[in-house]
């Protein structure tokens, strides 16, 4: 019995994957039925869009975050560069860009940062969802 | 001994969360200043426009939308598979276009519900071309490189030609969004 349950610890331990970002926008992901998943979790870079959660410190206009940070949309392409430099060379134009943005963020915002994508050359997008239950 | 290793084990359990990438994946056009300026005119039959304004009010060919999710999904299936059956409809799947506009204003819960309900459409018709599920389509086109037999039915599905070139492309258009709501 205790070997069977070190076994286990062993593969939780090995697993995990501690959360490196703590996300400082709202995020109340949306539903959709039509969900795809993606392969290669490491070409996967996140960008989180939604209300800060600290609005007193913030204001409540939608901001991106990435990583751990704020940044503005003209900023995504050095943000973009940077991502890719960490990735093997024949692989930076394989890099997704997964947006998890909040439900009741305007697409204008949105747009912003596709179009600063498509100037990246990330063109490969995600919008993360969740499954919708029912229907379809 | 015994014990420690299971209240690790339960710290473990709990706070491992699966990390799921699961979403809805569209491509972005290459970015605008590379796109040569052509001024091609697609001729009307073969656009399907949707609109979504600041309201999240929906606007399907023109005329507000008040049917169903699956309603519209069966409508562009019907003008995508349409290969000029009815002149107001498509010529042919690689000619018709589903334009997608919003406004800045829309909200992108509503952004996502429309997308979805495009995205199904499509995934739809490449499913029933090789006589698989909806589900197991998306499965499929999630990871073409899987095995052979995945790669045969994804280039079945989408009408992969010897060209390289394809019978059902997914032309859909995301127009940048108008100006008038936020």
């Amino acid at each position: 019995m205790p070997d069977v349950v070190f076994m286990l610890l062993f593969f939780f331990m090995v697993t995990t994957q501690m959360r490196d970002t703590s996300i400082i926008v709202q995020q109340r992901i949306p539903e959709a039925s039509q969900l795809r998943k993606l392969q290669r979790k490491s070409l996967v870079k996140y960008l989180y869009i939604g209300e800060p959660r600290k609005i007193a410190e913030w204001g409540n206009e939608p901001k991106i975050q990435a990583n751990d940070v704020f940044i503005q949309p003209r900023e995504i392409i050095q943000w973009v560069n940077q991502e890719k430099s960490q990735l093997d060379e024949s692989e930076r134009d394989q890099i997704t860009v997964a947006l998890k943005v909040d439900n009741e963020t305007k697409r204008g915002i949105i747009a912003d940062v596709e179009t600063e994508l498509r100037k990246a050359n990330a063109r490969k997008l995600l919008y993360s969802t969740n499954p919708k239950l029912g229907e379809f | 001994m015994a014990d420690i290793a299971f209240l690790l084990l339960v710290f473990f359990l709990v706070t491992t969360t699966v990390a799921n990438i699961k979403g809805l994946s569209v491509g972005l056009p290459p970015p605008p200043e590379s796109i040569e300026q052509e001024d091609v005119e697609i001729p009307e039959r073969n656009l399907f426009k949707i609109q979504v304004n600041s309201f999240d009010n929906l606007l399907v060919e023109g005329e507000p939308w008040m049917g169903t999710d699956s309603d519209l999904t069966e409508m562009i299936k019907k003008f995508i598979l349409n290969n000029g059956n009815d002149p107001a409809s498509s010529d042919n799947p690689s000619k018709a276009i589903v334009s997608y506009k919003t406004d800045r204003g829309t909200s992108h819960k509503k952004f996502i519900a429309v997308l979805d309900v495009i995205q199904k459409a499509y995934y739809d018709i490449y499913a029933d071309r090789v006589g698989v599920t909806n589900e197991k389509w998306r499965e499929i086109a999630s990871d073409p490189e899987k095995s052979p037999e995945y790669r045969e039915l994804y280039d079945r599905g989408r009408g992969r030609l010897p060209d390289g070139k394809l019978e059902l492309p997914m032309n859909l258009s995301i127009a940048e969004p108008t100006q008038v709501g936020q």
